[in-house]
């Protein structure tokens, strides 16, 4: 695996802005969470938490522009790409203030105004259709990329492997991140993937792949920075493994059974977001007042998208014959 | 007095992508061998195109369907109007994700805020001795797919007509090219333009029966003809056309005016399309029917290899004429 020499530095500022993205997703999942166990919302909930690092720093690389596609653990990809709240809530309650008017649900959130295209209940179906977008890229000979968001599991299914070989040979300006959280479900990474390291299978592409501390903005940045600029500049994709661990399993009510109570703890010992404060403040880039105030200023935007969202209408049952074309056809 | 032209399925949709593809820059074709390098594809539908066009918007890719469907998802959804060729329909199971889960549903997931406006070309039929893995007719399983247009056209000039329309679709739409017709020439007007999608056509008018059929059994229906005529049977085809959305109000009109209706199709009967189209004349028709609707489809296997066993599997002509006898009672 390659290894990079003069590693890109986040400025102090884009430091603070990585770890506004990450309060922002990490209050957002909270908020999420309580309302779901309050019994106020009823969906199922695969929580990042402890994964925000990740989105966080790629997006302060993106622009309004650029596009990704996600998957079913994705709200904070999308939280870091900048999109509203409001709708967001409205549409994990199903209302029809939601992006996809109640239609598409957590698991299938859209929103192409802040570049998100497509969230995939279907494991490693984000890559197949980032291909295209990227190709669709290309041709406008524009300098977009495009962020194809997976899990470690998903690098086992075909879908993974066929994107890659496609983005390669086309050059195409994407970047796939696969989120290594160590978990499929419930199955461990080392009894269902073949290497030790995912990275390792960018060599069978021919482009660039690198393991990357998924919890360390530092690390993350400069990676991610590396990866897009050569897709900027047409040079191709680049496959970013970015090891990490999901704090509350696979599924809101998960109970773990699978890992250890050591494991467990130890992770979460080692939370980034905390961690990220702490650095801030001992190396001068903020005060704790300043942080403090990024936290309530986020907090008051959460709030009042749950209260949107909860208190938007329900669809009309009309919209069953809608949006399955462009026109309404009887069927 | 319009030119008519004397071309096959393959010219006619090799005309489609020339005019689709020079009158609109957002046009792109990618597929398994189909740049001029490589032949323009298996049965050379797309010759020329990368040369006229250029690698950019027509490219050969890899043998990797999943990645060929979903790089035409993600163009669509970025503006461009991919045509993409999956070499045999048995194919698309290796794509059924992109298909099903994706391009036919990500306009309603999105509540409408992404569309995508793919055609997926395909090719199958029984009669080669292609057997069980390459001459199935799937047009059932994309029909049950709420959002995907499914179209299997039965002559050169609706392959052209048609597939134009599936190009300016703003919805994924498959289009099914079947083996039996592609080769077979007919009359094509030489300023033919595109053909609605869900409009179903009356080939042959008649008053005893309505034969509701599409792609090659529209053919095996008029080879029918002349044992129906022979039984006193005055059948009427209707060619389908499109068979998602498909046009309840011909095939209906034509069976309030026969009293009869029998559909015919190359797809396995069991499940298969036309016990939709049967059980819907059954509701809107019950009391105005002279006989119960009749179905004859592919029989419950796989296409068979051998010669004996591939004609079984298909409808014959002379099946629907003694169908048709059944059903004079
Ligand atoms: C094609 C497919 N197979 C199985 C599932 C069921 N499933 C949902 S999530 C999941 C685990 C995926 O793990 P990974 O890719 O590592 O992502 P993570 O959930 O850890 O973020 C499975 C098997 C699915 N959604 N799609």
């Amino acid at each position: 695996m390659p290894e990079l020499s003069n590693a890109p530095v986040p400025s102090p500022e884009t430091l603070v802005d990585i770890y506004r993205r990450m309060v922002r997703i990490e209050r957002n999942d909270d908020a999420i969470r309580q309302t779901v166990r309050r019994g106020r919302l009823t969906m199922p909930y695969y929580s990042a938490r402890g994964q925000e690092v990740i989105p966080s720093a790629i997006s302060t690389l993106l622009t309004k522009d650029d596009q990704i596609c996600t998957i079913y653990r994705g709200i904070h990809d999308m939280v870091a790409k900048d999109m509203p709240l409001r709708p967001l809530w409205a549409e994990i309650a199903g209302r029809v203030d939601g992006t996809c008017k109640g239609k598409g649900g957590p698991m299938h959130l859209t929103h192409p105004e802040s570049g998100i295209m497509v969230t995939t209940g279907i494991v490693g179906s984000s890559m197949p259709i980032a291909n295209g977008l990227a190709w669709a890229a290309q041709l406008d000979g524009s300098k977009r990329v495009v962020i194809a968001n997976f899990g470690d599991g998903a690098s086992n299914i075909g879908a993974f492997h066929e994107s890659l070989n496609l983005a390669s040979i086309w050059k195409l300006p994407v970047i796939f991140v696969c989120q290594n959280n160590g978990f499929a479900e419930h199955t461990r990474y080392e009894n269902a993937t073949s290497v030790d390291f995912i990275a390792k299978r960018a060599a069978s592409y021919n482009m660039p792949g690198y393991t990357v501390d998924g919890n360390d903005p530092l690390d993350m940045y400069a990676h991610a920075h590396v990866a897009i600029e050569r897709a900027r500049a047409g040079e191709g994709p680049t496959l970013l493994e970015c090891k990490t661990f999901r704090f509350l399993g696979h599924v809101l009510g998960d109970d773990d059974f699978y890992m250890t109570k050591e494991e467990k703890a130890a992770a979460m010992a080692k939370d980034p977001l905390p961690a990220l404060r702490a650095s801030l403040i001992a190396d001068g880039h903020a005060t704790e007042a300043q942080l403090d105030k990024i936290v309530a200023d986020i907090e008051a935007e959460v709030a009042d998208a749950q209260e949107f969202g909860l208190n938007s209408p329900l669809p009309d049952v009309a919209e069953l014959r809608r949006d399955v074309f462009a026109e309404e056809i009887a069927a | 007095m319009t030119e008519m032209l004397k071309m096959n399925g393959i010219q006619a949709i090799n005309a489609a992508m020339f005019e689709a593809m020079a009158a609109d820059d957002k046009v792109l074709v990618l597929g398994e061998d189909i740049a001029d390098r490589e032949g323009g594809g298996v049965t050379g539908t797309m010759k020329g195109l990368s040369t006229k066009f250029g690698d950019h918007r027509v490219r050969t890719t890899p043998i990797s369907e999943q990645a060929i469907i979903g790089a035409a998802i993600g163009a669509a959804m970025a503006g461009y109007k991919p045509v993409a060729e999956i070499m045999l329909m048995n194919f698309t199971t290796v794509a059924m994700d992109m298909i099903f889960n994706h391009a036919a549903k990500l306009r309603f997931m999105s509540g409408g805020q992404t569309s995508v406006p793919l055609t997926i070309r395909t090719l199958t039929g029984a009669g080669w001795q292609t057997a069980g893995q390459h001459s199935d007719h799937l047009e059932g399983w994309f029909a049950h797919a709420a959002g995907i247009k499914v179209v299997c056209p039965s002559n050169p000039a609706d392959m052209k007509g048609l597939l134009m329309s599936c190009i300016a679709d703003p919805d994924p739409c498959i289009f099914v090219e079947n083996g039996m017709t592609l080769f077979v020439p007919g009359e094509v007007a030489a300023d033919q333009g595109p053909i609605p999608l869900g409009k179903a056509k009356v080939v042959v008018e008649g008053t005893d029966l309505t034969i509701v059929t599409w792609s090659a059994q529209v053919m095996r229906s008029q080879m029918a003809l002349a044992g129906l005529a022979e039984a006193g049977i005055s059948a009427e085809i209707v060619d389908l056309r499109t068979i998602s959305p498909w046009d309840k109000e011909t095939v209906l009109a034509s069976v309030v005016k026969t009293g009869r209706a029998l559909v015919v199709h190359e797809a396995v009967r069991n499940f298969g399309p036309g016990a939709e189209i049967a059980a819907t004349i059954n509701e809107e028709l019950f009391g105005q029917l002279k006989a119960p609707v009749k179905r004859l489809g592919g029989a419950y296997c796989a296409v068979p290899f051998a010669k004996v066993l591939e004609d079984a599997f298909v409808p014959q002509p002379d099946d629907i004429v003694a169908a048709a006898k059944a059903m004079m009672g």
